[in-house]
């Protein structure tokens, strides 16, 4: 992947700011639609689903009380997974996004609600809502894109450091919730400053998160846990609840994988964005959005974020009403010769592996390597990774030289 | 410390030991979260309450007949309760007189004239079923009954005949079998104006007259297409004892202008309650802060109240024309214009430190830069 302005083929080229405008309108005008449509349905739609999900984790807790015998472990792990899964995704995103806040029910209201997850919600919101959603995709800008530990595009100059992030990402897949506090945090950035030059917002943001935490896992590791001592069930409980956090994690990562990392996802320059109309904001979130194809129930697990083109053209449109204006989404695409990326959940989770196997490897190497130069690739790569920055530039300097060589003599 | 200063941790009863340990095991909810779906009218809940009937008075009126939550304190006649219900799925507030006395049943109702163009009202009339859940705030209102008085005049006009309804059925219960004689009641002269449009339109004319045949209260039906609008002058023609009586009066503003006027130039006592008030004073406008630091700029004409909801503020919100302060915010900064009579309400910097000055959002408009601080 590379940044859209630097590629040889702009798929954005051939659109004119007259067509990008005009784009803008009719992405307005489905939008319009919705708004206008939006009523009683859609608010029993969404009291349905926290009905049920709160239903689901009662019944799924009680069971654990009895998490001693192997059956009722199995289902109230699973049922407490799904509830967590559910709470986290079509409820607690949307509704923070203030999808539901037209309800004017101060219950189910982005300002009033909090989330089971380490973040707390004014955090998440900040660093979700206004910096995610708002510079969606652009390197240097967006912490969602790579979270600040990974290389996610050519561009960035690969060091060894790399080589580690798939592990990187996969254990931060399964402690998610603690990387999103870390990262609504700035944790990196703000650690880098010496203690006692860091601001007092920073000291009581992290001391609000810490305090998130500790409730967090009261609940879930402790006072749980003792409620099932009369069966003998503490262990089994809050091994329950850590598989329940951690399925819940590792799905939650992958859904968000797949929006914006899945090969064919553009990303942006930061001086792109400057001056940038509706029209050109639109287009960026159309090209830097991927979907997740499948039934209803994928859609309702993934909180709708499987329609990741629709929701970050719409942030604040009530999740329901993705499906039906996907098609129209579609068509405007279409029509303005746009690739709109959708494929199935395994499909794309493995292109966004992919991806960060590739970029965690010098540039083309993954690529470039069969099993016939496999040895002397290993080598090259054993060089890049111990040698310094030198080595390391002679051997890009070199592999250029010999790709730009190979172009002409294919021309 | 003293000896007679407990310590906090010792004197926690087992009950709140025991709600905190349900507060640790459904953090970040509240256990109230999970009991409100399945005994949402329970003690300790949220006010709310059941829709149980919807009758129809007129072609445009009807009675929602309501069983409240268990933590409903009661009211009395003549008061005021704020209602919350959802229509097309948008939380509405209004204000409705309560039109029952405490009934032995306990259950409560309003009787609603579906107003044109009106949302809630037309919904409550039309639309609304049994078995909804409504919210609910404690009954409120002074327009009650003054114990010492016992020549009594009431004036209603409209749907302002409502809280008069409620003090009457209090003061005369109405059975199966006919109007009961009630000892406390017995002493009691009445006089009802009853003024309306047409006699068709005229909602609870039945039960005004039942009342009236029964000898309970003298009725004066004035209906505008048979009679003329009523002039306040003509008062004294159609209650000649006119002087002798406490007048409560509910209706329109333009009627209780005219009837304050009247009553103050004859040295008469009299209660009001408004219903409906019209706008007239319009100014510049202004940007207004929210308490969330959002900041919309609005014209001189439109409520605050309105223009936060536009822009998807959480408002609290009752009548929606300056009767019930359900809608009540401190102004820190700036200054607000009355949209009934023009008068401009700023904040000093005294009263700013202080928490600002309470306005009633739903009647007023920014006049100049605004800001607004969160409920109390």
């Amino acid at each position: 992947m590379t940044t859209i302005q630097q590629k040889t083929h702009n798929p954005i080229a051939h659109l004119s700011a007259e067509n990008i405008e005009a784009l803008g309108r009719e992405l307005d005008a489905i939008r319009q639609e919705v708004l206008d449509a939006r009523g009683a349905d859609d608010a029993a739609y969404i009291r349905k689903v926290i009905k049920g999900q709160r239903g689901l984790e009662a019944g799924s807790r009680a069971l654990l009380l009895f998490s001693v015998f192997p059956p009722f472990w199995l289902v109230g792990t699973t049922g407490l997974s799904i509830a967590k899964i559910l709470e986290n995704m079509e409820i607690g995103h949307n509704v923070m996004h203030g999808q539901w806040d037209w309800m004017r029910d101060p219950k189910i209201h982005s300002t009033t609600w909090e989330w089971d997850n380490a973040s707390p919600a004014d955090q998440w919101k900040h660093g979700h809502n206004e910096l995610h959603h708002t510079y969606t995709n652009v390197v240097g800008k967006d912490n969602d894109l790579g979270y600040g530990i990974m290389r996610v595009d050519e561009d960035q100059r690969w060091v060894p450091f790399y080589l580690a992030q798939p592990l990187w990402n996969f254990v931060n897949a399964c402690f998610f919730e603690y990387g999103i506090a870390a990262y609504d945090l700035e944790l990196g950035k703000n650690l880098s400053i010496p203690k006692d030059q860091r601001s007092e917002d920073f000291t009581a943001r992290a001391q609000q998160t810490l305090r998130k935490i500790r409730q967090q896992a009261t609940k879930d590791y402790l006072v749980h846990p003792g409620l099932s001592l009369p069966t003998g069930s503490f262990v089994p409980t809050l091994a329950a609840n850590f598989t329940a956090n951690v399925v819940r994690n590792l799905w939650t990562h992958s859904v968000i994988m797949c929006g914006h990392f899945p090969e064919g996802v553009e990303t942006f320059e930061k001086t792109s964005i400057e001056g940038e109309t509706r029209g050109d904001w639109y287009l960026r979130q159309m090209l830097g959005s991927a979907n997740i194809s499948g039934s209803r129930l994928m859609h309702l697990m993934t909180g709708n974020l499987s329609f990741q083109i629709e929701h970050h053209l719409f942030p604040d449109l009530p999740s329901n009403r993705y499906a039906e204006i996907a098609p129209k989404v579609k068509a405007v695409f279409d029509r303005y010769d746009l690739t709109y990326i959708s494929a199935p959940l395994p499909q794309q989770v493995y292109s966004a592996w992919h991806k960060i196997v590739r970029l965690s490897l010098p540039n083309d190497w993954l690529a470039e390597t069969t099993p016939k130069n496999a040895p002397s690739q290993f080598i090259k790569l054993y060089k890049m990774a111990t040698g310094g920055k030198k080595v390391r530039r002679d051997i890009e300097t070199k592999d250029q030289l010999r790709r730009q060589h190979d172009m002409a003599t294919a021309a | 410390m003293t000896d007679t200063m407990a310590r906090p941790t010792a004197t926690l009863s087992l009950r709140q030991r025991l709600s905190r340990l349900a507060e640790a095991a459904t953090t970040p909810l509240l256990p109230s979260d999970y009991l409100d779906l399945a005994a949402p009218l329970r003690s300790g809940a949220d006010l709310r309450a059941r829709i149980v009937a919807v009758q129809p008075e007129t072609r445009d009126a009807a009675t929602i007949l309501l069983k409240p939550g268990a933590d409903w304190a009661g009211h009395l006649p003549g008061q005021y309760v704020r209602i919350g219900i959802d229509v097309d799925g948008v939380r509405e507030w209004r204000a409705y007189s309560l039109t029952h006395g405490p009934r032995a049943d306990g259950l409560i109702s309003i009787t609603v004239k579906a107003v044109p163009g009106g949302k809630v009202s037309n919904h409550l009339v039309h639309d609304a079923r049994p078995k909804t859940l409504v919210h609910l705030e404690q009954a409120t209102g002074d327009f009650v009954l003054d114990p010492a008085a016992t020549r009594l005049l009431f004036v209603t006009a409209g749907s302002g005949v409502t809280p008069v309804i409620g003090m009457l059925r209090n003061l005369f219960p109405v059975t199966d079998s006919g109007v009961v004689d009630l000892p406390r009641s017995a002493h009691l002269d009445i006089v009802v104006v009853h003024v309306a449009p047409t006699e068709p339109d005229s909602i609870f004319l039945d039960n005004l007259r039942e009342l009236a045949e029964h000898g309970a209260i003298t009725l004066v039906p004035r209906y505008d297409d048979q009679h003329g609008v009523l002039d306040v002058a003509s008062l004294a023609d159609l209650v000649p004892d006119l002087a002798d009586r406490t007048t409560y009066a509910c209706g329109p503003g333009g009627l209780l202008d005219a009837l304050t006027a009247h009553h103050e130039a004859a040295g008469l006592p009299l209660f009001t309650e408004q219903f409906r008030a019209g706008f007239v004073e319009a100014g510049d406008g202004g940007s207004v802060t929210f308490a969330d630091g959002t900041v919309i700029e609005a014209d001189g004409a439109t409520p605050i109240l309105d223009v936060g909801e536009a822009s998807g503020q959480l408002m609290p919100s009752g009548c929606r024309m300056g009767v019930c302060f359900g809608c009540v915010l401190p102004l820190r900064e700036g200054s607000v214009r009355d949209l009934r009579n023009g008068a401009i309400t700023s904040v000093d910097p005294i009263s700013s430190a202080h928490g600002g000055v309470p306005i009633q959002t739903c009647i007023s408009a920014a006049a100049g830069v605004c800001h607004l601080g969160a409920t109390s």
